[in-house]
């Protein structure tokens, strides 16, 4: 309550518009630059082969090798393949291990923020949902996407098929700009309609069964957002505004009293680091648990 | 799970305020709570429902395409394949592709389409070896033992072969030339004096690679690699062979083994392999009891009278 008087005290137009002002637009967009440099140029990466014949990543998300030796394999995608019956090669399971690893290590769903394709088109709706000030949402459970992954890993042992990889919006659209599109598109611009039109974070926050397997990797991973300097927030409610997932803030940010440390141990914050570059009181670091 | 935290401090607030109305709160909470997971756990169901049965659809490949070699049969191949992509990649032809949204193919798992590319059987078969599922099975480990699909001289009134004349193109493509394909003479009625050429596939040898379905010289190729169940039909089990039963045991399993023999007159034969009819040898003299000329019979019955 009190957070919401007070940013309204504040004459505030833009979220974020503080930080800019204080630290710089550079300073106050640094994650953001450095998570869409990654995913594009992991995008770059794999696109180098097609496009100048120079290799170094080939394949895609769900498997790929790079410089001919390592292997890297999506473990959800071979999980599905797993459920339906078939065990993965050698190579294919030493993929799977070491991308566990990394993300065991860094917090799964660096996967979405760091990776994924989708997140720069449900990053744009959220953009654009708060410049046109667009309040309206139906709501529907976060939880629905574990009801989600559920059924994905359910549906492969029922038909022996990889049924999700039917219509996953996020190996079709690595897959579309890698391999060649056809009508992907229209999924894409879908998702970007329901996240605009129709539910606020609908897609990743709520739905996306991948960020969901993958938030299950990320419940102790070492690297954490921490509001290290909460003690300094002064309740301008920036940081909830721009946060893909708002609800794992507030226990970190607000558990003071209640002894709660400060460390965002959710395994649903995608380490963005968003809140870091939006808060120009500096309350947010990135840390190792 | 966040949720669930966010419930539990409503009702802890509660509980600050009065005891009856946190008690009131929390079973309004949990009506809400089971609630919402009924409704989301019913979304999720119908969504599964409908998930389900397209993707029975989908496994219905169309048979113009074709899978890499050592590909699993459909119904497994879709439930090992990842969509990765390697195999596409490791393709030094580059002709496999990749289901794109739209195509009447599985999303996203690999073909190719004969007449367009086909597969040149590549000895160390790259495709399979960097599959990293097993959906391109690496226990296939001789590439003339893939079993891509099988091809067939599907219009037999096209093939120009069947006209009498010489193309075997096809057969000349083969990669297992004189195995998979074989070239069969055959008599030309029409001309009744020619041979036909005709190519004749063997479905013990053939990869599928659709090599020939590339090379046919038709507008529209008149052999077409199509999958194996198509392609292929069945005996039943019960059937056996006579010769060939005979063959394995050695002996003729019916007893008596009575020769087939035609009702011909004394010393007359007939075997096909042979020549068709024979005569017996005496009876194979040009002499006839009756000359060509018509004058020498009239002069022969006038002999005889004057006797
Ligand atoms: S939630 Fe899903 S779509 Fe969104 S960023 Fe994560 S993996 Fe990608
Ligand atoms: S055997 Fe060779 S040509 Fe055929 S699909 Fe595999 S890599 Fe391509
Ligand atoms: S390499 Fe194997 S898993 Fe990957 S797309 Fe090809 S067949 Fe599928
Ligand atoms: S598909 Fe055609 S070219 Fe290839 S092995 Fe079979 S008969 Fe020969």
């Amino acid at each position: 309550m009190t957070a919401n008087t007070i940013s309204s005290t504040k004459e505030k137009q833009v979220p974020g518009q503080q930080a800019i002002d204080k630290k710089g637009w550079l300073r106050a967009h640094k994650w953001l630059i450095l998570r869409r440099i990654s995913q594009l140029s992991l995008l770059a990466l794999f696109l180098t082969g097609p496009l100048l014949g120079v290799w170094i990543i080939k394949g895609s998300m769900a498997s790929s090798l790079t410089l001919d030796v390592i292997p890297l394999s999506d473990p959800y995608v071979m999980l599905q393949a797993l459920m339906s019956g078939n065990l993965p090669t050698q190579a294919g399971l030493i993929g799977v291990i070491i991308i566990l690893v990394f993300y065991l290590l860094v917090g799964g769903r660096v996967y979405c923020s760091w990776m994924c394709p989708i997140n720069m088109v449900t990053d744009a709706a959220a953009w654009m949902r708060r410049k046109l000030g667009l309040k309206v949402s139906s709501q529907f459970s976060r939880s629905s996407r574990y009801w989600l992954l559920g059924l994905t890993l359910i549906l492969p042992p029922l038909t022996g098929a990889i049924v999700w990889e039917l219509f996953n919006p996020v190996s079709l659209m690595f897959r579309g700009i890698i391999f060649g599109m056809g009508w992907a598109w229209m999924v894409i611009i879908a998702i970007f309609l329901f996240d605009l039109f129709i539910s606020q974070r609908g897609w990743c926050g709520h739905l996306c069964p991948v960020g969901a397997f993958y938030s299950l990797l990320g419940v102790k991973s070492l690297l954490r957002v921490s509001a290290a300097n909460r003690d300094q927030c002064d309740d301008c409610n920036d940081c909830f505004v721009v946060c893909p997932e708002p609800k794992v803030i507030r226990p970190a940010l607000k558990g003071a009293d209640k002894g709660i440390s400060p460390l965002i141990d959710e395994m649903n914050c995608t380490n963005c680091g968003r809140c870091i570059d939006i808060c120009d009181e500096n309350v947010f670091n990135f840390t190792k648990r | 799970m966040s949720n669930k935290q966010g419930r539990g401090t409503s009702v802890e607030s509660g509980a600050a305020l009065t005891g009856t109305s946190s008690k009131k709160k929390a079973t309004l909470n949990r009506r809400k709570f089971l609630g919402d997971t009924l409704k989301t756990a019913c979304g999720a169901g119908l969504l599964g429902l409908g998930m389900g049965t397209y993707s029975r659809q989908v496994e219905s490949t169309p048979a113009w395409v074709i899978r890499p070699p050592g590909a699993l049969p459909e119904p497994d191949f879709s439930g090992a394949c990842i969509r990765c992509g390697l195999c596409v990649r490791d393709c030094p032809y580059d002709m496999l592709r990749l289901a794109e949204l739209g195509e009447p193919v599985a999303l996203g798992t690999p073909y190719f389409i004969a007449r367009d590319k086909p597969c040149e059987m590549c000895e160390d078969i790259p495709c399979a070896a960097v599959c990293p599922t097993n959906a391109l099975s690496h226990e296939l480990d001789n590439i003339d033992d893939a079993r891509m699909g099988l091809a067939v001289l599907i219009d037999q009134e096209e093939c120009i072969a069947f006209q009498g004349l010489r193309c075997e193109v096809c057969f000349n493509v083969c990669p297992l030339q004189g195995d998979a394909i074989t070239i069969e003479m055959q008599h030309n009625r029409r001309s009744g004096k020619h041979a036909m050429f005709i190519p004749v596939v063997h479905s013990d040898a053939c990869t599928g690679c659709g090599k020939c379905e590339k090379a046919c010289i038709l507008e529209e190729a008149a052999i077409k690699v199509l999958p194996m169940e198509l392609a292929k039909g069945l005996v039943g089990e019960h059937y056996r062979f006579g010769w060939k039963q005979k063959k394995v045991a050695g002996k003729s399993l019916v007893t008596p083994d009575v020769e087939h023999q035609y009702n011909l007159p004394e010393g007359v034969t007939y075997d096909y392999n042979k020549g068709g009819l024979s005569l017996p040898p005496e009876s194979q003299s040009d002499e006839t009891p009756y000359s060509s000329n018509p004058l020498d019979s009239l002069k022969r019955l006038q002999n005889q009278e004057s006797k």
